[in-house]
């Protein structure tokens, strides 16, 4: 049923040794801070650049993130199915419409995150570092079980956090239970320049001040967004989004051919008002 | 006469569970109603942030329901309003502390205390969803005018009615400006979509991020518009019938110098 | 005003792209969180077409598959062969022809909304005795449908799911809107 797609022919595991490939986890504690949206984003920046990259989605019941790369219609099977020998991996994984290099693992809708092994998932997810160059795991709100699974197997974590106190705390007892054995990066979404100037808003150096940790990259509050998981359209595709170009950013730091610090966004100027662009 | 039990609930995160429950529970209680808050996201406690309440803490749900303490000491009183009253979540345990027999049996005992028990429920529909929906009597369910805030709504409203219980929405954090051009779903879409009863519209608001960076709900500034709104939402969920305000996007100008509609 | 220039030109609000998408996602979402639905369902379709043709019922399946713009039935019956004589419908067949079944009013408690215009509109095939595709089963079973849809207090009798709230819910749903299962 699926329409042909121009398959990105991905080597077999057994085939040329190449090297492994990185397993990250993006997380935050809190809920609806762009978690999703950030896997989504940097899956997708990363893919651009030639990468191979699969984004696993491990918020079992309440799946988000086919949603937001656009790709719910395109789901056949998920990560149980696989686990549970139902179906093969590469019968679940869904190669994105838009770049070749980008495959989707989506998580099942009607089970629970109880269902999912830790261990098995953990072997999955070794399995596809075998196979693409990063994984890219999308981690559900909270530090019950779910996050438990998401954070099995990656030894990379990036912490998603807005400036809000009640994000902040999340994510600090969220560093705490990642431990010592993994790299943890920190990335600031949904920042409001003008809201820090006038003091009603944590600024960047405030949160990680708190947090103490490497900043990845820093992403303005944009509506744009929305209308990009409206459409189905991650923004790191839109070559003249300024939030895809944050993005587009972070994905240069993780391959490590960025090396300068992240820019602070500024507060937009007074044409960018008048012209009232959504971006 | 016993309390009306209300769970707070969404399955997305970061809609504004806690924030709703924090403003809709002092503007009932600024309407002469007892009420009592319960913070049900164990380990992940944010009610008593949100109400500027986090040094007080003495006692927590999890001692109250392993027998540590009794219910009074560990309600910690608002300052501002007499009739507010707040159960904080424990911070370092997780959500298989409490059985949902337990919670159910909690929340029944505060319901003699009070006249409004407000629960405000974890992301999820997880353990956490299932121990705060289990004493309650009636849920409101608060989404976002987003694709996946809906997605997820909608799952946890097949979940209510699998218990039987009784719901209304809240769409929260409503763009006028953006579904007036198309680029945000309106709160008609949200509710044909999710075919729920619609208990109140809040829109956007900046100030809301200042205020809980502050600790002080933002219904307690009477001047501000979401403070009329909650009150309508509070007066709604008394059994008035009143009229939803109708937002109009801001104008040219005020887009311009960022003043809110 | 570049929105407005990209409007003018051509793609639709967002809003309207993200409604449609839920509408599609929600129906999927509903149909895989009511399997008994999808399984008396399953029943009853298996007993109209045993009518006709005789079928290998315990290999029979029926999938429901979210698409790019619908969401589709999939319906897998093997056929072991004709019957002799086709066993007459329960009640007999107009004599003008027999309208297709999109015409037959949607059963009150299965609202498949987008599902059964899909269903009904797949493009003619021939009958296949594998068919993967719903036509031919609409072909084939258009008189009974009819019936079916005459006899619809046999669906409305199944009990409702999870008492009352559930199908009070089915009834605020508009036509146009998701419809829900659950």
């Amino acid at each position: 049923m699926q329409e042909t797609v121009q398959h990105q022919e991905l080597p077999a595991a057994s085939a040329v040794p190449r090297k492994r490939g990185r397993a990250i986890v993006i997380t935050s504690g809190k809920g609806g801070v762009g978690k999703t949206t950030t896997t989504a984003n940097t899956g997708a920046a990363l893919a651009a650049t030639g990468a191979s990259v699969v984004l696993v989605d491990a918020d079992v019941g309440l799946r988000n993130l086919d949603l937001v790369m656009g790709l719910e219609a395109r789901v056949r099977h998920h990560v149980l199915d696989v686990l549970e020998g139902v179906a093969t991996l590469d019968d679940a994984l869904v190669t994105d419409k838009r770049v070749p290099t980008l495959r989707l693992l989506a998580a099942a809708q009607t089970r629970e995150k109880d269902d999912v092994d830790t261990a098995a998932f953990s072997d999955l997810i070794s399995s596809l570092r075998d196979r693409f160059d990063y994984v890219l795991i999308d981690c559900p709100a909270g530090i019950e079980k779910g996050f438990t699974n998401a954070i099995a197997g990656a030894d990379e974590a990036i912490i998603v956090c807005t400036p809000e106190v009640s994000a902040v705390r999340d994510a600090d007892r969220v560093v705490g239970l990642l431990g010592d054995g993994r790299t943890v990066k920190l990335v600031v979404n949904r920042l409001r320049p003008d809201l820090v100037r006038r003091g009603k808003m944590l600024s960047v150096e405030d949160v990680n001040g708190i947090l103490r940790l490497p900043l990845l990259g820093v992403i303005a509050d944009a509506p744009g967004v929305i209308v990009s998981t409206n459409r189905g359209e991650p923004v790191a595709l839109d070559a003249a989004s300024p939030v895809g170009e944050s993005y587009r950013q972070i994905a240069q730091r993780i391959i490590g051919t960025l090396a300068t610090a992240p820019e602070i966004p500024r507060e937009r100027s007074f044409f960018e008002k008048l012209f009232g662009s959504l971006r | 006469m016993s309390a009306r039990r209300i769970v707070l609930t969404s399955g997305k995160g970061g809609v504004g569970k806690t924030t709703t429950t924090a403003n809709l529970g002092a503007v009932l209680a600024k309407r002469g109603h007892r009420v009592i808050l319960v913070d049900a996201d164990i380990g992940l406690r944010n009610l008593d942030l949100v109400l500027g309440i986090e040094k007080r803490i003495v006692f927590d749900l999890v001692e109250v329901v392993e027998g540590r303490c009794q219910v009074r000491q560990a309600l910690i009183k608002d300052k501002r309003l007499e009739n507010l009253s707040i159960l904080p979540a424990a911070q370092t345990r997780d959500k298989t502390a409490v059985s949902e027999l337990q919670f159910a049996k909690l929340i029944e005992q505060l319901g003699e205390m009070c006249d409004y028990v407000l629960i405000d429920c974890p992301a999820g529909i997880e353990h956490g969803f299932r121990n705060a929906i289990a004493g309650a009597s009636e849920a409101i369910v608060v989404t976002t005018p987003e694709v996946s805030a809906i997605r997820d709504a909608d799952r946890v409203i097949g979940k209510l009615h699998e218990r039987g219980l009784p719901l209304r929405l809240i769409v929260n954090r409503l763009r006028p400006e953006m579904v007036r051009s198309g680029d945000m779903l309106s709160v008609d879409d949200v509710t044909d979509i999710l075919s729920a009863e619609l208990l109140g519209i809040i829109p956007d608001d900046e100030e809301v991020i200042d205020t809980t960076n502050r600790g002080e709900p933002i219904v307690l500034q009477s001047e501000s518009r979401l403070a009329v709104i909650y009150d309508k939402i509070a007066r709604r969920l008394e059994g008035d019938l009143v009229p939803f305000t109708t937002f109009s996007a801001p104008g040219f100008f005020a887009r311009i110098f960022g003043k809110a509609s | 005003m570049f929105e407005f220039i990209q409007r003018f030109f051509g793609k639709p609000a967002s809003s309207a792209t993200a409604k449609e998408r839920l509408r599609l996602v929600l129906l999927s979402d509903h149909l895989s969180l009511a399997p008994d639905v999808v399984e008396a369902l399953k029943h009853d379709l298996i007993e109209v077409i045993s009518r006709y043709v005789d079928v290998d019922a315990a290999n029979c399946d029926v999938t429901f598959e979210q698409q790019e713009k619908q969401v589709a039935m999939l319906a897998n019956i093997p056929i072991l062969g004709m019957r002799s004589r086709p066993t007459p419908p329960a009640t007999p067949p107009p004599a003008a022809p027999p309208p297709p079944a999109r015409e037959a009013e949607p059963p009150p408690t299965l609202d498949l909304g987008g599902a059964t215009a899909s269903v009904a509109a797949e493009p003619d095939a021939a009958p296949a005795t594998n068919a993967a595709v719903a036509p031919a089963t609409n072909a084939a079973v258009a008189p009974a449908a009819n019936a079916a849809a005459a006899a619809p207090p046999q669906r409305a009798a199944k009990p409702a799911q999870n008492g009352g709230s559930r199908k009070r819910r089915r009834k605020r749903a508009s036509t146009t809107a998701v419809p829900s299962a659950g």
